[in-house]
């Protein structure tokens, strides 16, 4: 009957009590909205990765990651190809010749990083292909084709079968040209990479830098990213040897780049944090309203007292009440959260004329909420200890009445 | 046998400008079954001598008996206790719990004291019919008069099966014809269940349906 009484008390007030249901889910509602709208736009910032321009696991020579230079190749790379396309969890592999150049046209130019690619191959591992806007993808049969991004096509005035000069370094470190058709314009969610990234067949950039049989990066894509770890430490066994001996060196995608991981950790700290925060700042106007309730009922309780009520079942009374005024709110938050993050994980939220800019370092402006199921948990969690805390004001309140003078002010 | 015995009993408020004698060496005796009026003016010690009784207050000096056990030995945890098992209280007003139903209200000392369920509702419907609120068991206390709030209260304090029942006041806030049947049900229920009833006033009226009355002034008996 106790727990009867708390949820009849909670109504005793409608209006202050709904104040506070209202403010505990709009504010439940405000911390996981935002946790599932920057988890869901790094979800996107890490798929456009790995999809576009990392792959989950890279190879390399080891000493191409301190010093880009052309003369760092991975020799007979045949002997890791087939022991990694063997791995059911490989979707496929690419092998990029990569180097620096200068892309010019008549009127402008500009630096790019040139990849050279098998185009089937490529088309396993990366977006590219699928990500043509104008033209075709280099496996049409144009001489010597080269797939720029948007942005570069807009910055260098270009159109399709326009002719690309690329200047570039050979392995002996000469200057040399070569002249690219273009084929196919791309557009991923990073401007800055569309601005820089370049694609060639591997077949056209190797004889114009002199390699044969080098390449400067196997990249692996998986059929799915929660595979990486393993097949990382499959293949580090594998080769451990060459990466004794400095032969190749394998980074997972985080580990090629590890300020997007450390973006994800911090903003998943800050989701927390906020959580956190918001549910600190409730739990004043808790405090306050379950304060206040005690004292309109001050000659109740100590009635409850005198007639033989112990001290624990005030206690219980009281904080069962904070219970069910912040779980109420609780629920009412979560399901509306829950409610809308589904709708915008399926739909996506268009972020209009800001999207743009965001997509310019690497952002989609379309964010596609997630929230992790720990989060919900967390919330459920925090939200339980902070009614408890928040009850305790209250209650001490209440514990501290003496019944015969409470009951005095009746008489 | 009595069941009360009082000896010597003193209460001094020293925490007015003035030390304030409120009971000042009651000597009392109540027996089982009795009907007593404790009568008096205002500030005459009333109160304080029934909180005294009830065990809600702690005395300056001397001993209350209450079935032969010194109250003074009980520890503050044991005194809830006792309060619960023993003693039946009404208080002139704010007697009920708002958000329980007149039968929910009787039946929570009952819920506290650990009977179940079950027996709760038969006891309360019992003590409901008793009182005289048939049909009433599921008003709430706001749509109850305030003659019919207190014979729930009585009726809550039956329902503890105490040894006997302090009521401070009960009829202070009633008018007179529910004055009148308050005590008559009262008195009827000391007569039918031998329940020992103790209620202060000082309504005329209301001492002359008390088969006993005990006058006190300035914190002593009087007569
Ligand atoms: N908590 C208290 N502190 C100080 N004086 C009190 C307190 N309670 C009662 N008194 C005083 O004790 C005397 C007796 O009061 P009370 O027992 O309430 O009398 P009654 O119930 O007969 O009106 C009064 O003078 C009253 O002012
Ligand atoms: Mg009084």
């Amino acid at each position: 009957m106790i727990t009867g009484i708390s949820w009849r008390n909670l109504w005793r007030n409608k209006l202050r009590s709904l104040v506070i249901i209202a403010a505990v889910a709009i504010g439940i509602l405000g911390a996981v909205l935002s946790d599932g709208f920057m988890e869901g736009m790094m979800d996107q910032r890490v798929n456009a990765a790995i999809d576009n321009e990392i792959s989950n696991i890279q190879l390399h020579n080891p000493d191409f990651l301190l010093n880009n230079d052309i003369i760092y190749a991975i020799s007979q790379p045949e002997q890791y190809l087939e022991a990694i396309r063997e791995l059911p969890q490989v979707k496929g592999v690419s092998q990029r010749i990569i180097c620096a150049a200068m892309a010019s046209t008549a009127a402008a130019s500009a630096g790019v990083t040139i990849a050279g690619v098998d185009p089937e191959e490529e088309e396993k591992v990366s977006q590219i292909s699928k990500s043509i806007t104008l033209g075709a993808y280099l496996n049409n049969q144009q001489r010597i084709p080269v797939v720029i991004g948007k942005k570069l096509s807009d910055k260098l005035g270009l159109k399709i079968n326009d002719k690309l000069i690329v200047t570039l370094a050979d392995s002996s470190g000469t200057i040399t040209y070569g002249a690219f058709l273009v084929s196919g314009i791309y557009q991923t969610s990073n401007n800055l990479f569309d601005e820089t990234h370049v694609f060639v067949r591997a077949k056209d950039l190797g004889p114009m830098l002199g390699l044969t049989n080098q390449v400067h990066e196997m990249a692996i894509a998986l059929h799915d990213n929660q595979a990486t770890q393993e097949v990382f430490q499959t293949l580090s066994d594998q080769f451990s040897s060459q990466i004794k001996n400095q032969k190749i060196d394998i980074k997972t995608w985080d580990m090629v780049e590890p300020l997007l991981k450390s973006m994800i950790e911090m903003m998943t700290f800050f989701s927390y944090m906020f959580l956190v925060i918001i549910l600190i700042a409730l739990s004043f106007a808790i405090i306050n309203t379950m304060t206040m309730a005690i004292l309109e009922r001050k000659r109740e309780i100590g009635m409850l007292m005198a007639i033989g009520m112990t001290k624990g079942r005030v206690f219980l009374m009281i904080m069962l009440e904070t219970f069910f005024l912040s779980v109420t709110g609780g629920i009412i938050g979560l399901l509306l959260s829950y409610l809308i993050v589904s709708f915008y994980a399926q739909h996506g939220l268009d972020l209009g004329a800001m999207g743009s800019g965001m997509s310019y370092i690497g952002y989609a402006s379309t964010v596609y909420f997630r929230v992790n199921e720990s989060f919900y948990v967390a919330s459920v969690l925090l939200i339980g200890i902070t009614s408890l805390l928040s009850s305790i004001p209250a209650s001490i309140k209440a514990l501290k009445l003496n019944p015969v003078e409470a009951i005095r002010e009746i008489n | 046998m009595s069941i009360i015995e009082i000896h010597n009993l003193h209460k001094t408020y020293t925490d007015t400008s003035v030390p304030v004698k409120a009971v000042n060496g009651i000597n009392l005796s109540i027996k089982e079954g009795e009907f007593t009026a404790i009568v008096g003016p205002s500030g005459s010690g009333k109160t304080t001598l029934l909180n005294l009784l009830g065990g809600l207050d702690t005395p300056t000096e001397g001993d209350i008996f209450i079935g032969g056990m010194n109250i003074k030995n009980l520890t503050s945890r044991q005194l809830i206790d006792f309060r619960l098992h023993h003693i039946g209280f009404v208080f002139q007003s704010y007697n009920l719990i708002p958000v329980l139903t007149a039968l929910e209200n009787i039946a929570f000392i009952m819920e506290l004291q650990g009977l179940k369920k079950l027996q709760r509702h038969e006891v309360a419907m019992k003590l409901i019919k008793k009182v005289g609120l048939e049909g009433k068991e599921n008003f709430r206390p706001g749509e109850l008069s305030g003659g019919q709030q207190q014979r729930v209260a009585v009726a809550r304090a039956l329902a503890s099966r105490p040894k006997f029942i302090l009521a401070d006041e009960p009829t202070a806030n009633l008018d007179s014809h529910a004055t009148e049947e308050l005590l008559n049900m009262m008195a009827d229920l000391n007569k039918t269940e031998n329940m020992t009833f103790i209620f202060s006033t000082h309504d005329k009226r209301v001492m002359d349906k008390a088969r006993r009355i005990v006058t006190i002034d300035d914190g002593k008996v009087v007569y």
